[in-house]
């Protein structure tokens, strides 16, 4: 049953994106001063704002674990805090792909890249625990720990370095007060293939669940072989 | 409640001045990055004036982990902190006991930098005395409060000299950033500018929004 629902968000999410590469190669006009490099914009923010969602979907599940010790909290935390990390990395690299073109360079120690780099490297941490702890009880206790003490640094460092300095683009959105600065064509078109995107992280977080549930049975029954051996 | 805390450090401060294992290579770890730092950059005193901040704090991180590193670990001989979670301590007062032992170390070692860095780099680095040690104060503290929690949580693990550097760093980055601007123009002689206000600001809300996570979670980490 689980599975097959995974196999239509999957096909959802294909047909959504199969669509909007369409409109966004095809359809949608190359912006007046960019030119055609705008078009990482599509990928770029929705990968933002997907992996901001497996944040803080992580740090719920994380609170959830602690509060109630439910390992399938801590099986959704870790599964969704390595999906965020793969759209994170889209996210970087796609940016450092149109600051390459725009700016002339790969990389700069803007506020927004500096952050989205250093939420990388905090989050990658927890993974790096979680794999390094061995008893299971432990794992899930501690690394929840890890996770909340990642999202409380996460929004401080955002104003640490918010105050240190800025060179990043401003808002283009229109929720973020930034009314008329994008054609609103292109505007919907960053937020239907956000919808793809999520998807996409959907399916892969229910996988990555389906997988941690599979990796604890097998993990109980060779305790349960070592018991008896 | 204050004296429970105060029991913990003294302990811990009397464990490390009689064996002096981490204070000792700490120290020497710290004198060496300084060395090396002379070497790598061979700056100018108009560009030490510019770095002091910057070249201080990243001393003073590599030398806190290996201090933090052993907070914990040392008391994995003979079962000490199985000892220590079944005391009567509440499991904060144990863990805030330890960052304040923490602190007192880490300070001194700094104390201990900030002559050295003055002869070796050719700087007066003492004429504001107080709202440098402030600084150090606060930064330190932060460094500790998250430091001592990893160190708790890497105690058992094989590879937890490694793996508290790998979490510490990347979120001591705001503590960092705030301290090297601050220190910077504490060392250069002159005084905060009003903008630089935020800094300080920024370091006392970091040390108090993590002092208040880690003694909630003291319990958690400690008793598992």
């Amino acid at each position: 049953m689980r599975q097959k629902w995974i196999y239509v968000l999957l096909g959802l999410a294909a047909v959504l994106l199969i669509r909007n590469l369409y409109v966004i190669l095809y359809v949608l006009p190359d912006e007046k001063e960019q030119g055609p490099i705008y078009r990482v914009i599509f990928f770029h923010l929705p990968a933002f704002f997907t992996a901001g969602l497996c944040y803080m979907a992580a740090l719920l599940a994380s609170l959830h674990t602690l509060l109630r010790q439910s390992s399938r909290a801590d099986a959704l935390a870790v599964a969704a805090t390595e999906v965020g990390l793969a759209f994170a990395a889209v996210n970087l690299i796609t940016g450092m792909i149109w600051a390459r073109i725009i700016w002339g360079i790969w990389w700069t120690w803007d506020a927004r890249l500096t952050w989205a780099l250093i939420c990388w490297l905090i989050y990658a941490g927890y993974l790096m625990l979680r794999h390094a702890i061995e008893d299971p009880t432990q794992r899930a206790r501690h690394s929840a720990v890890l996770n909340v003490f990642a999202f409380a640094a996460v929004i401080i460092t955002w104003k640490a370095i918010e105050w240190w300095r800025t060179q990043h683009p401003g808002p283009v959105l229109s929720i973020r007060g930034a009314r008329g600065a994008m054609d609103p064509a292109m505007e919907s078109m960053i937020y239907q293939n956000w919808l793809a995107l999520l998807l996409l992280g959907a399916v892969l977080v229910a996988l990555r669940l389906d997988q941690e549930r599979v990796q604890r049975e097998v993990e109980a029954l060779r305790r349960q072989a070592h018991a008896k051996a | 409640m204050v004296r429970e805390i105060l029991v913990v450090a003294s302990k811990d401060l009397r464990t490390e001045l009689r064996t002096k294992e981490s204070i000792n290579a700490s120290l020497s770890f710290a004198l060496t990055v300084l060395l090396l730092f002379s070497f790598a950059f061979d700056p100018t005193a108009e560009q030490v004036r510019q770095i002091s901040g910057g070249l201080l704090w990243l001393v003073f991180a590599f030398a806190g982990a290996l201090v933090l590193n052993r907070s914990f670990a040392r008391e994995r001989d003979n079962d000490c902190l199985e000892a220590l979670v079944a005391s009567p301590l509440p499991a904060w007062a144990l863990f805030l006991g330890k960052c304040l032992a923490n602190l007192v170390l880490l300070v001194a070692i700094e104390l201990v930098c900030l002559p050295v860095f003055g002869v070796f780099y050719n700087v007066n680095w003492a004429r504001r005395p107080l709202p440098l040690l402030a600084v150090l104060v606060l930064a330190t503290w932060g460094m500790t409060v998250l430091g001592t929690t990893f160190s708790a949580l890497t105690v058992n693990l094989r590879l937890r000299e490694l793996m508290l550097p790998v979490l510490l760093y990347p979120m001591i980055i705001p503590v960092l950033i705030a301290a090297i601007e601050l220190t910077t123009t504490l060392v250069a002689g002159e005084p905060l500018q009003a903008e630089q206000w935020v800094w300080v600001r920024l370091l006392v809300a970091f040390d108090i929004i993590f002092t208040s996570l880690a003694v909630a979670f003291a319990e958690t980490v400690l008793i598992s």
